[in-house]
């Protein structure tokens, strides 16, 4: 009657299955597309404009790397929206019941689930990545303003973008999972990225500095930058406490997960 | 197997289960009645470890779920129409569930012709009706073709030719030895289809019997009795226990059963016109037993256009 059950879950069986889930829906490959094509059309328009309106003087502390790939910030906002909806979705269709009830093991089950999804990000994001600058450094070479893949940190630069993009994902994920509810999760998010620049100005300024140093878009953008920001973190520095928030937010979520009524 | 023990769940002041303990027993369908909002779906979602009991244990062939090591090849499940993502198609729906339980692809298109959908496997399943759903549901359930199968309401939504699809599945589930548990509020539906009930009201148990003796030791079950000889018969009756009533030039007795009011009236040459045992539905017997526990009583008379 039964089968055979083999003696446990493994670990490729929970991977193979979030992959299908991840790739069986619509919505992940629309998100992705236009992920892609915001990091590289903005490079193109961004890069155009400045040849078009191009003077010598523009090349005073210009920093190539970083403008042709600056439409990860917009690419940031799509892949933070699938990481929040990877989980999110799962509670608002029922569909965390059937995955729950197939893979009792949470924490491991959420842990894969985020793996599968920061992967997925992370090469989402060196595509938009290397794209965004191999284009952009294309129509900044006309003006002799673009920069090589071998020139000093370049590389860091653009790895770094890609690298980026999986972070933020993961901390986008981690707040999905601890949220649960799509609306509010994506709130927060924002919140998380771009409320601390916001609300600089409201703060103590004796605050400002250590603020604008540790909130995490701002570090985590510096691996973005060929050159240190003055006042800023360093560019792995920076990307460590963006890792670091990731993980407790998604350290939350795994606690969480595993105590909750789902 | 499916054991219940002294499970208990608080939410907030709320106590939705309250001490529940029973069996559930392979190779019958069991029933589980009770009132909208008396703890069934709570108790089920425990079994399954979704949420976690205040008290008490839920074990199915003797572990807690968490412990199993590949669930769907143990436990099957259907716990409502919409535990899957509306974006996805019938197929991939499938696909992710039987992959994370290693069960192979091949599976995914026995169960879609098992329940009938594999016309429809690629269509996605937001635009499903409610019981193609339920069909989609099952079709998870018998993934891993487990021995215990729980269904919460699983003909809701369903025409007459999907109730009966379901009713002939079920019995024939549990025919082959297998474990089934079935929650409904359709007691018509119980009636034909459960051996055995497991009835609750305020999260407590209330009966757990076959359906015959539940339906049986209803008050309004009774042996109807017609007779010319009324006198003769009832104090014959009254020697061996019964309790009679007349009722509209008829007698209604209670305490025995139609063979002793025949045996009673043959031996005192009493002639009967009619002699029926009258039972309640499975229905009305649930009414009276559930009457003082219904969450959401209903008043007596509703005004309407007041």
């Amino acid at each position: 009657m039964a089968m055979t059950a083999p003696a446990t879950i493994g670990v490729p069986n929970v991977l193979c299955s979030e992959w299908t889930k991840l790739r069986s829906l619509r919505s992940t490959y629309w998100t992705a597309l236009a992920a892609v094509l915001a990091a590289i059309g903005i490079a193109v328009l961004g890069c155009a404009s400045f040849v078009q309106h191009f003077a010598p003087s523009d090349l005073i502390g210009f920093d190539a790397a970083a403008f042709s790939v600056q439409g990860l910030y917009a690419a940031q906002v799509l892949v933070g929206a699938l990481g929040v909806l990877t989980i999110s979705g799962e509670y608002a269709t029922g569909m965390i019941r059937t995955t729950l009830t197939s893979v009792p093991q949470r924490r491991s089950m959420l842990a894969l689930k985020g793996a599968v999804y920061a992967i997925a990000a992370l090469v989402l994001g060196e595509i938009g990545s290397f794209g965004a600058f191999g284009i952009g450094q294309a129509i900044l070479h006309q003006k002799g303003a673009g920069v090589s893949l071998t020139d000093h940190n370049v590389l860091r630069v653009v790895i770094g973008g890609g690298l980026y993009i999986a972070v933020v994902g993961l901390l986008a994920f981690g707040l999905g999972a601890l949220v649960r509810r799509t609306a509010g999760a994506l709130a927060t998010f924002f919140a998380v990225l771009f409320l601390p620049s916001a609300l600089i100005d409201l703060l103590p300024s004796s605050w400002h500095d250590t603020v604008m140093k540790f909130a995490p878009a701002n570090a985590g953008t510096q691996i973005m930058s060929l050159h240190r920001q003055h006042d800023m973190l360093s560019a792995w520095n920076g990307l460590g406490v963006l890792a670091l928030y990731a993980v407790v937010i998604t350290g939350f979520a795994l606690y969480f997960v595993g105590r909750r009524d789902a | 197997m499916i054991e219940v023990a002294n499970l208990s769940k608080r939410f907030g002041s709320t106590l939705a289960v309250d001490g529940l303990s029973f069996t559930v027993q392979p190779g019958r369908v069991t029933g589980f009645l009770g009132p909208n909002g008396s703890g069934k779906s709570t108790t089920l979602r425990m079994i399954l470890g979704l949420d976690h009991p205040t008290r008490g244990t839920a074990t199915v062939n003797g572990r807690p779920y968490g412990e199993i090591r590949r669930p769907l090849h143990e436990v099957g499940s259907l716990l409502d129409a919409k535990a899957m993502h509306g974006g996805r198609s019938a197929y991939h729906h499938l696909l992710c569930v039987a992959q994370s339980n290693g069960i192979p692809s091949r599976r995914v298109g026995e169960v879609l012709e098992l329940v009938g959908l594999a016309g429809v496997a690629r269509k996605r399943a937001r635009g499903f009706s409610l019981g193609m759903g339920q069909r989609l549901g099952i079709a998870t359930a018998l993934l891993g073709d487990p021995p215990v199968l729980m269904f919460d309401e699983p003909v809701n939504g369903l025409d007459p030719e999907g109730i009966l699809w379901i009713r002939t599945l079920l019995r024939a589930l549990a025919a082959e030895g297998r474990t089934v548990f079935v929650s409904s509020h359709l007691m018509s539906e119980m009636a034909l289809t459960a051996d055995h009930l497991v009835v609750i009201g305020r999260g407590q148990l209330i009966a757990d019997c076959s359906t015959a003796a539940l339906v049986a030791s209803s008050s309004q079950s009774y042996v109807h009795v017609k007779t010319p000889d009324v006198d003769k018969l009832v104090a014959a009756l009254s020697t061996v226990g019964a309790t009679v009533a007349e009722h509209d030039q008829s007698l209604r007795i209670t305490g025995v059963d139609c063979a002793a009011v025949g045996e009673v009236a043959a031996r005192e040459r009493v002639v009967l016109h009619e002699l029926i045992l009258r039972q309640p539905t499975l229905e009305a017997a649930f009414m009276e037993l559930t009457r003082d526990t219904v969450e959401f009583g209903r008043t007596e008379r509703v005004e309407i256009g007041a």
